[in-house]
């Protein structure tokens, strides 16, 4: 009896608590495994040194610049991804003919991996910003189109025909009908795309040598900087969280009039 | 829809996408663009024989390990953890991190701790691959339906029984939409781990031919790539078809009704 009491006095405090143990948890066995010796700290140096470089990390000018240079290849690659799949979408969904004209094409250019364009990108653009963004931009664009189209393939027949017999021209039906519907999935697809931007905005700075974080994480682990590098790895851990967060927040913001958020909010 | 029209519907756009690129690379003398037929001689020339099985099947080997792994470990911690109240609270922000962290910045991590072998890129590709299957595992687990749950529960249905005949089943739509994020995370993985550190493989032959402007051969390894990709994507469909036709069934009545 008392025990149930408790958990409906604050579940979500509770649960919000066991959470931030098991993070502590977390950094102790990290900052123990080494100290034991149970990993050599040439490997995997303890969390409190890892922790320390991140706090010199924020205070660096050198290192905002990278997160600078990443944030704008994610931002930049993540934007002319959303537009063309947009308009793209929007063309081929708006007419039967080419959505089924394209089909075949989409499902065998979607599953190409962009990592396989960083030799492409290399010889084309060599290290500059714009290798990194042909592959961030190859990469969302197919998860933005894709949720785009399974989208307008969603929309009502019969709110399409009415529509229509109310002297709703092709744009307006686009506007009034095709874009509310849609609107759910683009959100889940613009969500997808800003976590597939980060890891090739990441990649590319990694492999090809492109300025920002990735590129210092590759420097510091060849120059044998250990816990700059495990740090550089939690930093764009949190830019990954930070990320997920905001398109969670942007998604609930732009979808409140949507039944599926209202309903959220009620329960 | 006749039969005929469907294949047109099906061959045309990739047909006149080829005929357009034919016509105008034909005498075309851009180093950088190849020409369709000479790319597919060299598709051939390059990958049948040695080359693929020196280092196509152990990209693909690799590929194939990692993946397992992570889709098992993925579901069994999965199930773990989502049916355990204070376990799913005590680790959820942590893996909330860990899938945040993008999983290319682990290739230099882990082959500090493991050195540069073939357990490394298997490693790699795991701890990538693992949380899409993970994260959904759990939020499946937490969202089964409260009213068959009670069911089991009065029914006596516990422990295996009740994870094998409820749990699963009703968590797979949710496992198949992480697997199939994992695949295309697993695959990006494979190549990663090749380029960055490596004396074979897929990824390590591409950039070697990049490095020595062998336009052709690298084109052809682009191709090769792809044609991975879409067959992983093909085996995806196939096994999920199979794996959730009751899934697409019952959604196909509910939408009629």
């Amino acid at each position: 009896m008392r025990k149930q009491r408790s958990a409906v006095a604050g579940p979500k405090a509770k649960a919000l608590g066991l959470g931030i143990g098991g993070i502590v948890l977390f950094f102790l066995i990290w900052e123990a495994a080494p100290r034991l010796g149970l990993v050599s700290d040439r490997y995997l140096p303890p969390a409190s040194e890892v922790l320390v470089r991140l706090g010199q990390y924020l205070t660096e000018a050198a290192f905002w610049n990278d997160v600078a240079d990443t944030m704008t290849s994610w931002a930049l690659g993540l934007a002319i991804a959303t537009v063309a799949a947009i308009v793209v979408g929007l063309v081929i969904g708006s007419s039967r003919f080419l959505r089924r004209a394209t089909h075949t094409t989409i499902e065998f250019l979607r599953p190409i991996p962009s990592v396989a364009l960083i030799p492409l990108a290399v010889l084309i653009f060599g290290t500059s910003i714009e290798s990194t963004l042909l592959l961030v931009v190859y990469a969302s664009f197919w998860q933005v189109l894709l949720q785009l189209l399974y989208g307008i393939a969603d929309v009502d027949a019969v709110a399409n025909d009415t529509a229509k017999s109310y002297g709703l021209g092709r744009l307006a039906r686009v506007r009034y009908v095709i874009w509310p519907t849609a609107l759910p999935y683009l959100m889940t697809g613009l969500r997808l795309a800003a976590a597939v931007a980060l890891i090739l905005a990441i990649t590319a700075e990694l492999i090809i040598g492109t300025p920002g974080l990735g590129k210092q994480i590759a420097l510091t682990q060849s120059g044998g900087a250990i816990s700059s590098m495990y740090a550089l790895v939690l930093a764009t851990g949190m830019i990954g969280v930070l990320i997920n967060l905001g398109a969670r927040i942007l998604e609930k913001r732009v979808l409140s009039w949507h039944p599926s958020v209202r309903g959220d909010v009620v329960l | 829809m006749s039969p005929l029209t469907r294949i047109a519907y099906f061959f045309g756009l990739p047909i006149l996408l080829i005929v357009l690129w034919y016509a105008l690379s034909f005498g075309s003398t851009n180093f950088f663009v190849p020409k369709p037929i000479e790319l597919a001689q060299t598709l051939w020339t390059t990958w049948i024989g040695d080359r693929f099985f020196d280092d196509v099947l152990p990209s693909l080997g690799r590929l194939a390990v990692g993946l397992f792994f992570a889709i098992g470990l993925g579901i069994v911690l999965g199930l773990l953890i989502g049916s355990t109240r204070w376990l799913r609270n005590l680790l959820e922000p942590l893996l909330e991190f860990f899938r945040a962290i993008p999983p290319p910045v682990l290739v230099p991590l882990l082959m500090l701790l493991i050195g540069v072998n073939d357990s490394m890129k298997v490693a790699v590709i795991i701890s990538g691959a693992i949380w899409p299957v993970l994260l959904n595992t759990v939020e499946g687990v937490r969202a089964v339906d409260s009213v068959l749950n009670d069911s089991c529960r009065s029914y006596g249905i516990t422990g295996f029984a009740r994870i094998r005949y409820f749990v699963l089943p009703a968590v797979t739509p949710q496992i198949m939409a992480g697997v199939r994020q994992s695949l295309s995370i697993g695959l990006i993985l494979m190549v990663i781990s090749e380029m960055f550190a490596s004396s074979s493989g897929l990824g390590f032959t591409i950039v070697q031919f990049q490095r020595n402007f062998a336009i052709p051969e690298m084109w052809s390894g682009i191709v090769v790539l792809g044609l991975i990709g879409l067959g992983l994507a093909l085996i995806f469909q196939f096994v999920e078809r199979r794996v959730l036709h009751w899934y697409h069934g019952l959604k196909e009545i509910t939408h009629d009704s």
